[in-house]
């Protein structure tokens, strides 16, 4: 008996039967250049302003100031008990002032994740022309889920992590994928544009998100 | 004004719709390429695009008409038509039913005059370089820029930058809509058979468009296509409403001399 | 891999299964009765939905609002950018779809390097079989699931609720419809023929009866709503054992799947529960991870118009530690290889189910998605459904016809997919039937007589003559326009006046003045 693949591949071999037997580049060339950069005057204040747009919080801070700047994003947006990933900066960490802070480890639950108020993480690569981060949750970043239940994150982004755009983000990235890391690109808060085709932040992912530049 | 056109044979390619229904159009036309200094020729062998056979999906027939129009036509340097839909037709769908055919020379054949077809504003815009026809019109218009002429044979600005140079003409654009979007562009309804296939989303975009033209309380609807303006004509004269439809030829063609 | 094709006596307990639930209280809201494929032919649904004024004004306002704004997406970009983009989009789908076979090879050895076990299924039935005995499998009785479309198109939920299985839909627009009882309507925003006061209505009403129930001063404000969505699906996500997703694209090269979305739904399902089915359609594949670079551009701009979508999740395979520890995916035919079959109709398969085409279509626009009878409306539905269904349907016979060949969704698609040809030529298949057919048909007859007319010039003089003696006639008797006319010219004289033809043809007139050439 054929398997189903074994079906599928034969039709397709059928319906491909005037596709010629060479290469497929000298088949179908791709004119295209990859990874391109694209010309801005200003990275981190492109990256600021689409950040803005989105409606997250921003500040730009000199690197000694990143604690300070995360605890006072946690005081503003009324946090209480915050989660951390295991390899976050452990100066970040030391800085970060009085808040009920619990490392991922051992893991929290759904429901322990739930109930916490906020997550701080460091992030892997940033886009100034689309406003986003990427995580590739590498251990100062964590593990998917700690950057989506709680309602509040605040994310350090270094300024030599932020590219003009996407294909340079993509070229940056390629090793996360290879290592077999997942990625997740995050612009602005959870929304959603399903009613009436208005955009409102804040559904299911985390609802503020704070971004400190680190410069 | 020059001459242009001075030297240059020209085929018209009248179609079939004007050929029977608007006549006045060929004829402004011919007009209109023979006061820019070209010498026009009807090829009494033509007869129509076929493109309600091809958009219908009658292949077979709308094949049949891509050899008679070669017949018609292959031996002029210019094919000039009254209608940016039969051109398109013609650019876009000759070749794709020579394909079809599986007809390599056929094909060849097509796109070589495709190449040479051309709606009448995009000839004397692109080929002939002048703007100016001598046109004169005292009259209120506005522009509906029909699907086929921007998006199919892509004549781009060409109607625009001819109506900005008629002399006397009060120009009113379609207006945008509360969105901020462009509805000159938009779809009259017709289509074709759509019309008769699905009247009533048919007539509802006819209406849209027809309260778009009234809002710019114009004398004259104009564009390049006499079947959408048959659409927009139609729904206008059922409701007595003031506003003429006309092709763009017939604007061209007149002259200040004539007016006197 | 695995192959999950069921023994008989498996399958025949599984019938008996349903047949005892069908007395059963179902698990979730009951979707409208009936199969999409046994509508009515386009006309009348269209016709029904033209006069829901309601509808109507829902759809106008937003594909109007997100025209506006894609136009200025594509501004910030250039339009020679876009068109790089849109090109090298169109060549990277071509080759993948000119040699998937080996693509899908490439995904299998991949994904199975990754821990994930792939399934392949050559229908809709295979692809529920497969995903109803791998929940089954896990004991448990509901799912959590991303919006997709191929999960849409096999009509997945309602095989997993004959299983006892309910499967929970996440995104706000899909729970909208859910709850409502209601069939999607736009394949990126389901219920874009809702307003805010119909969603109000319908999560009072109906979430209480499925799980948290919506605060009873629910206001219409669209964040008190979002919220309302929040609250009740936050249970369910925490408790989710399975998870059910599509899949946006499968990167062949480090076998990954990507998922773009907004709300974080997806993220959730694709994050929280332990074991992730993605069921996804064997076309979405893009060879390189550094392609996504184009699509990532193109995807949320055509989409929702914006730079970026709040979340696009990319995994490949098993992360220890990190989300799902067991993963299947199922790559899904269902039609696919037939569209592949033509040179013209495989383009279709470059789609990215962005919706640039739904949001620009003018007959769309005042239908809606209900009038299609199909999971994919609009310019992409009626070019791909008749190649995925076949045109045996009445309404799949009419659909191709449902398009004024206005060719805005050309220039809309960011995959350049010829999608006015494909319409065209999906006409000539239902003309050619109609054709082959011995039953005399008004339109082959009339197309027979006009191909007579045309195809010579000398024919052509005979229907012009006629065309001007009934001019002439009107002309006697003062006739200037014709009125209503019967059928089937009254399709187009019951709303237009005709202008009467005149006395003379342009080609008599040309002889008359300048002689015979």
């Amino acid at each position: 008996m054929s398997t189903a693949k074994d079906v599928i591949m034969a039709r397709i071999k059928s319906s491909l039967a005037d596709v010629p037997d060479i290469a497929m580049e000298e088949d179908t060339p791709i004119d295209y250049t990859y990874g391109e950069v694209l010309p801005m005057d200003d990275v981190l204040g492109t990256f600021e302003e689409a950040l803005i747009d989105y409606k997250a919080a921003v500040t730009r801070v000199k690197s000694a100031d990143v604690p300070k700047a995360i605890a006072k994003f946690l005081k503003d947006k009324g946090a209480k008990s915050v989660v951390i990933p295991v390899g976050l900066e452990q100066s970040w960490i030391d800085g970060m002032g009085k808040f009920s802070v619990r490392k991922d480890d051992p893991q929290l639950t759904n429901y322990e994740l739930n109930d916490t108020d906020a997550v701080v993480t460091a992030a892997r690569v940033a886009i100034a022309s689309t406003g986003s981060i990427v995580l590739d949750h590498a251990p100062d970043q964590g593990r998917r889920a700690l950057t989506l239940v709680p309602d509040i994150h605040v994310c350090v982004v270094a300024a030599d992590q932020v590219v003009s755009d996407v294909p340079e983000s993509v070229t940056r990235l390629r090793d996360s994928v290879l290592a077999g890391l997942p990625l997740t690109f995050i612009s602005g808060g959870s929304a959603t544009s399903d009613i009436e085709l208005n955009r409102v932040e804040g559904v299911h992912g985390p609802r503020k998100l704070c971004v400190v530049i680190a410069e | 004004m020059d001459r242009p056109g001075e030297g240059l044979r020209v085929a018209l390619f009248a179609t079939c719709i004007n050929d029977v229904m608007f006549p006045d159009t060929c004829k402004a036309t011919v007009k209109v390429l023979e006061r820019l200094g070209c010498e026009v020729d009807f090829p009494m062998a033509q007869t129509c695009c076929g493109q309600m056979f091809t958009n219908t999906g009658y292949y077979k027939e709308g094949l049949a008409t891509v050899k008679t129009y070669l017949e018609a036509f292959e031996g002029y340097d210019y094919v000039v038509a009254p209608s940016a839909s039969c051109v398109g037709s013609v650019r876009h769908q000759h070749p794709m039913l020579a394909r079809w055919a599986k007809d390599v020379e056929l094909e060849k054949r097509a796109e070589a005059i495709a190449a040479k077809s051309f709606d009448l504003t995009e000839f004397i815009v692109n080929v002939l370089h002048t703007t100016d026809v001598g046109a004169f019109f005292p009259h209120k218009v506005t522009y509906h820029t029909t699907c086929h002429s921007i998006r199919v044979e892509k004549v781009g600005d060409a109607p625009f930058q001819l109506l900005a140079k008629v002399k006397g003409m009060t120009f009113v654009p379609l207006p945008n809509d509360e969105f901020g979007l462009n509805t000159a562009n938009e779809c009259c309804g017709f289509g074709g058979t759509f019309s008769l296939k699905n009247p009533d989303v048919s007539v509802a975009m006819a209406t849209e468009k027809v309260r778009n033209i009234l809002d710019t309380e114009v004398e004259y609807v104009v564009a390049g296509d006499n079947s959408c303006l048959m659409n927009i004509g139609g729904i206008l004269r059922r409701g007595k409403a003031p506003i003429k439809p006309l092709h763009i030829a017939e604007l061209l063609a007149q002259t200040e001399e004539e007016a006197k | 891999m695995s192959e999950l094709s069921a023994p008989l006596d498996d399958h025949t307990a599984e019938i008996g299964e349903t047949i005892v639930h069908l007395d059963h209280k179902r698990l979730t809201p009951a979707p409208p009765a009936g199969a999409l494929e046994d509508m009515p032919v386009f006309k009348v649904n269209a016709r029904r939905e033209l006069g829901n004024v309601v509808m109507r004004k829902n759809l106008r306002f937003a594909t109007h609002t997100i025209r506006q704004k894609r136009y200025t997406r594509i501004d910030e970009v250039g339009e020679s950018r876009w068109q790089q983009l849109r090109t090298a989009a169109e060549q990277i789908k071509n080759r993948v779809g000119r040699h998937l076979d080996t693509y899908l090879e490439d995904v299998e050895k991949k994904f199975t390097e990754k821990g994930v076990t792939v399934h392949w299924a050559r229908d809709a039935a295979e692809a529920n079989q497969i995903i109803v005995s791998l929940v089954k499998a896990k004991g448990v009785h509901e799912v959590v699931k991303i919006k997709s479309m191929v999960t849409q198109e096999i009509d997945m939920n309602e095989a997993l609720e004959a299983a006892d299985i309910a499967a929970w839909e996440t995104d706000l627009a899909e729970i909208i419809v859910q709850l409502g009882h209601d069939r999607p309507s736009h394949i990126l925003v389901p219920a874009i023929h809702r307003n805010r006061e119909e969603v109000r209505e319908i999560f009072l009403k109906e979430m209480k009866l499925y799980g948290k129930p919506a605060p009873e001063d629910l206001s219409n404000d669209p964040p008190a709503l979002a919220d309302a969505s929040r609250q009740h699906l936050r249970e369910k996500f925490l408790r989710a054992e399975v998870g059910i997703s599509g899949g946006n694209f499968i990167v062949a090269e480090t076998g990954s799947l990507v998922i773009v979305e907004s709300e974080g739904n997806g993220r959730m399902c694709l994050t929280l529960p332990k074991t992730l089915i993605s069921v996804v359609g064997i076309e979405k594949i893009v060879p390189t991870f550094q392609d996504l670079e184009v699509f990532l551009q193109l995807l949320p701009r055509s989409s929702t118009a914006e730079r970026m979508n709040p979340y696009t999740s990319l995994w490949s395979g098993i992360t220890e530690g990190d989300g799902p520890q067991e993963m299947h995916l199922v790559l899904v035919d269902n039609g696919r290889t037939k569209v592949l079959a033509d040179p013209l109709g495989r383009e279709a398969l470059r789609c990215i189910r962005c919706s640039a085409c739904l949001n620009i279509c003018p007959v769309y626009e005042r239908v809606s998605g209900h009038a299609y009878g199909s999971v994919y409306p609009g310019p992409i539905g009626i070019a791909l459904t008749p190649q995925l269904r076949g045109i045996d349907h009445p309404i799949d016979k009419s659909l191709p016809f449902a398009c004024s060949l206005c060719f805005a969704c050309a220039d809309a698609c960011p995959v350049k997919i010829p999608l006015p040809d494909i319409i065209v030529a999906q006409r000539h298949r239902v003309a050619e039937k109609k054709q082959a057919s011995k039953r005399p048909h008004i339109e082959t007859t009339a197309v027979a007589a006009m191909n007579w007319f045309w195809k010579d010039a000398k024919h052509w003089e005979l229907a012009l003559k006629a065309g001007s003696l009934g001019g002439k006639a009107m002309d006697a008797i003062k006739m200037r326009k014709i009125g209503p006319l019967p059928y089937p010219m009254s399709t187009w004289t019951n709303a237009r006046d005709v202008p009467a033809p005149p006395t003379q043809s342009f080609r008599d007139w040309w002889r008359q003045e300048r002689g015979e050439q």
